[in-house]
């Protein structure tokens, strides 16, 4: 018995339930057309990807905001807004040239003015990570309503990184200029160039993105409009899928210990592929100011006593890889030729011992007040199997559970001994590795920063060289031995490069062709 | 009736008047306590919004956070925030949500009929269910459709909510395919109004049996020890010696006597019922408020938290004052002064 012959046998008046699909979407037809519903959760506070970078606006708002590049499961650059560019020899001059024909939603065209105005106005007032890279232009320039034009006051290696959705999305000059971004009462409409645009949102139940007319790339999109629902409980998100009332889930909509029981279902895919641009590496944080953390021998002994290799397993249910150093193994750039650090409790405690570390009656050689993040199931699972590791060598850590406010305050301001930790990587060393190591962002009070307050004067020089670098050979030669460097001094204790689930129903595709996954347009993407 | 208050006319509008007025005033000087109190309570808890959005975002900077700081009006003092938001409060102004880019009182408007749907149809699922079966249990203390009654209630009263919600979707959702899982409405689909009350009442169901099943025990059980008690005492004895038939004495008799403490757990529990579905709308996808209180404190948005609480405190109050009118209703003896 289905629910609408449930409904008649309560004997509920069949007129009104008539042409009622109770919960059931609408039929999902041929390639061209169709309804996408899919989840977002947390729920994002605003749209507009220039003001806020949650991941779930992120997420979200890669439909609405488009950026001049797209980028590869290989991090290389692909035609976004723009269709060709160029790079000057010194390094200096970036040209791009857009396609013709590109507008906004309110049907204004979206021109090279537009993206001047977003990168050199917006986001360098809006975007704390944009603001690092585009600070560095020296002038921006619209010749031709196609062609923009940015100097740099001196090489940056990454910068032909920077224009992906969530980094560089550009914004209507029209709506926002002479306003106050934040306060701009069109940041409700969230206006944008991308192939959907907003329709409805109805907070605390779903954002409906419906078909952008005048898309400029011919014959995208092809669904007719998106619903992202939002599902706040876990269970409740794996029910949604296997019920197929969701056709797509990404980041953390499913839970990793559901992954391999839902993996089983018939009528969706599970992909871990499309999270290269954020190669998200998870570690355990020291805090280095405080003994006996300061000392190098202690990390190294922290990194043989984890069996991370057990930490994968158990934990993450396999998904990932262990990560072997600072550099994500998804990215550019990284070395895999660099001091190992196998599962040996013997080492960390003859470590240990060096150090004079000797435990005590208990057993214990030092206690350790851990920081446990409030991001999850396997975070605080994390944090147990540390302690557990740990504990068989003698060092005792002390769990805290804070809510993410307080987790935030305390680590920022160094109020914390040991945490972990997950960073995005963003597609170059130059913006996701450097910022955890080099001294000049050691800066109290702001998360993602050097918030360890590990500083060595030659890994300084490093990446400072290696950002400024015009050529991939140079910058290998300098990322190898920076990273040679930090894996042997250990600022910080890798743990794990973190796989995220997309489970992605069978009729759908396109869906994850780039590194940026499903924070990609979704224009090509079909169903049926 | 008994016991009338026996002042002459003039004086018991008198009393009305002075007993409404005195209400006034306590009503406002406690919302104002109140107030100060939220404000207190939530700006002692650790980190700021800034913070939070820092935290989520994977990049952060100085300047980030003083921008949002400025907005949130963190970098003034606290006694001048809190003589602000006093201020705000007066005026009835309930403040604006940067984080979210909305006023609160919209915030708010649009969050709460769906909580009030959700909670008054489980509550009054709970009350009506729980007085007629604890009722039942009462009355027929002893026997075996007492004892099953005592037991489920008591399974019901232990089982955590939550649990109980996605059995219930296991069962009726994903099993038979009765039901739906999550949400308020279909979305996406075009309906008529008719349509969509019907749309919404089928996804009422669950969310409101599961939220109901914990009050419906407590009352049930409180209903059957309340009959036991009025069952026992001399005026029922004097009403069967009279001759009264069995069915006569119950309504007339026991269970208007034994609603009162009913009344009472009920008027408690009415306010927490407003704030109180957290959990049943995290399961069920529900866009009711005890999410939007449960976001809002995570995510420090000091306006919207301080905003729902004084909306809450109100309506708490205002049930309250509400609980005690019913009193005087079911029982006479309470008289106007007592209970003001």
């Amino acid at each position: 018995m289905n629910r609408r012959e449930f409904a008649k046998l309560l004997g509920l008046s069949a007129t009104a339930l008539s042409g009622i699909p109770l919960g059931v979407t609408r039929a999902v037809g041929q390639t061209k057309g169709g309804t996408l519903n899919t989840i977002i959760q947390p729920e994002p506070p605003i749209l507009v990807t220039a003001l806020n970078q949650q991941q779930p606006t992120l997420t979200l708002g890669g439909k609405i905001y488009e950026s001049l590049l797209r980028y590869g499961s290989d991090l290389k650059p692909l035609p976004g807004l723009a269709e060709s560019w160029t790079v000057s020899p010194d390094g200096l001059v970036y040209t791009f040239k857009l396609f013709p024909g590109i507008t906004f939603h309110d049907g204004k065209p979206l021109t090279s003015e537009d993206v001047v105005f977003s990168v050199t106005k917006v986001l360098v007032e809006t975007h704390a990570r944009a603001r690092g890279t585009f600070l560095r232009i020296e002038k921006a320039e619209a010749p031709d309503p196609l062609t923009v034009v940015f100097t740099l006051k001196a090489p940056f290696a990454p910068f032909l990184n920077s224009f992906d959705c969530t980094t560089a999305p550009i914004v209507p000059k029209h709506v926002y200029d002479g306003t106050d971004f934040r306060k701009n009462p069109a940041n409700a409409q969230a206006i944008g160039s991308g192939p959907f645009k907003l329709k409805e949102w109805v907070k605390g139940s779903h954002v409906h993105l419906v078909k952008h007319e005048g898309y400029y790339r011919k014959g995208e999109p092809h669904l007719d409009e998106i619903i992202y629902r939002v599902i706040p409980d876990g269970a409740s998100r794996a029910v949604a899928l296997e019920q197929g009332k969701v056709q797509l889930t990404q980041w953390t909509d499913v839970e990793l210990f559901d992954v391999a029981r839902l993996s089983k279902l018939p009528n969706v895919e599970m992909t871990t592929k499309g999270y290269e641009f954020f190669a998200p590496h998870f570690w355990l944080e020291f805090n280095l100011r405080v003994k006996p953390m300061d000392d190098k021998r202690f990390r190294q002994a922290v990194m043989f006593a984890v069996d991370r290799k057990a930490l994968l397993q158990r934990v993450f249910f396999n998904l990932g890889k262990v990560a072997t150093g600072p550099v994500s193994s998804k990215t550019r750039f990284y070395e895999k030729d660099v001091k190992q650090y196998d599962y040996s409790l013997d080492k960390a405690k003859a470590l240990l011992d060096e150090m004079g570390l000797k435990p005590g009656a208990d057993g214990k050689r030092v206690s350790i007040k851990f920081l446990v993040p409030p991001y999850g199931e396997i975070w605080q699972r994390s944090a147990e199997y540390f302690k557990q590791s740990l504990g068989r060598v003698g060092i005792d850590l002390q769990l805290e559970n804070l809510d993410l406010a307080g987790w935030a305050e305390r680590t920022s301001n160094w109020n914390y001994e040991m945490t972990c930790n997950l960073l995005y990587q963003f597609g170059d060393p130059a913006l996701g590795v450097s910022r955890s190591y080099i001294t000049a962002n050691i800066r109290k009070g702001i998360l993602f920063s050097n918030i360890a307050g590990y500083s060595n004067p030659e890994v300084d020089r490093l990446f400072e060289e290696a950002a400024v670098a015009t050529s991939d050979a140079k910058r290998q030669e300098l990322y190898t031995a920076v990273q040679k460097i930090v894996v042997e001094e250990v600022p910080i204790a890798w743990m794990v490069e973190q796989d995220f689930p997309n489970f992605i129903d069978k009729r759908l595709k396109n869906v994850i062709t780039t590194g940026i996954g499903v924070h990609e347009t979704f224009g090509a993407v079909t169903l049926g | 009736m008994t016991a009338v208050s026996v002042d002459a006319k003039g004086g018991r509008v008198f009393a009305i008047a002075l007993a409404l007025a005195g209400w006034v005033v306590k009503f406002i000087a406690v919302v104002l306590v109140i107030a100060t109190f939220n404000f207190i309570l939530v700006h002692a808890a650790p980190g700021d919004p800034a913070q939070v959005i820092a935290g989520q975002s994977g990049a952060s900077d100085e300047k980030l956070l003083a921008q949002l700081r400025a907005e949130y009006g963190l970098d003034k003092p606290y006694p001048i925030q809190l003589a602000n938001y006093l201020k705000r409060v007066v005026t009835l102004d309930l403040g604006y949500s940067y984080r979210q880019q909305r006023t609160v009182a919209s915030l708010i408007l649009e969050r709460l009929p769906a909580t009030l749907l959700l909670t008054a149809t489980a509550f009054s699922l709970a009350l009506l269910s729980g007085i007629i079966l604890g009722m039942l249990a009462g009355v027929r203390a002893g026997k075996w459709s007492d004892t099953v009654l005592t037991v489920v209630s008591l399974l019901l009263y232990a089982t955590p909510v939550f649990w109980l919600g996605l059995m219930l979707v296991l069962l009726f959702s994903v099993q038979l395919d009765w039901l739906p899982a999550f949400g308020y409405v279909t979305i996406g689909v075009p309906m008529t109004a008719l349509q969509r009350m019907v749309d919404i009442g089928w996804h009422l169901i669950l969310p409101a049996v599961s939220l109901a099943a914990v009050y419906l025990a407590i009352y049930t059980r409180l209903m059957r020890s309340s009959v036991l008690d009025v069952t026992h005492q001399d005026f029922i004895k004097t009403a069967k010696a009279k001759g009264l038939k069995q069915g006569r004495i119950i309504i007339r008799h026991i269970l208007r006597n034994a609603m009162l403490p009913i009344v009472t757990v009920a008027g408690m529990q009415a306010g927490a019922l407003v704030g109180g579905a957290v959990v049943i709308e995290t399961v069920f996808a529900w866009p009711g408020l005890g999410r939007l209180i449960y976001d809002a404190l995570l995510q420090r948005d000091y306006p919207v938290l301080l905003g729902v609480f004084l909306v809450m405190s109100v309506i708490v109050i205002a049930l309250n004052l509400l609980t005690d009118a019913i009193y005087r209703v079911i029982d006479p003896r309470v008289s106007v002064r007592a209970a003001s």
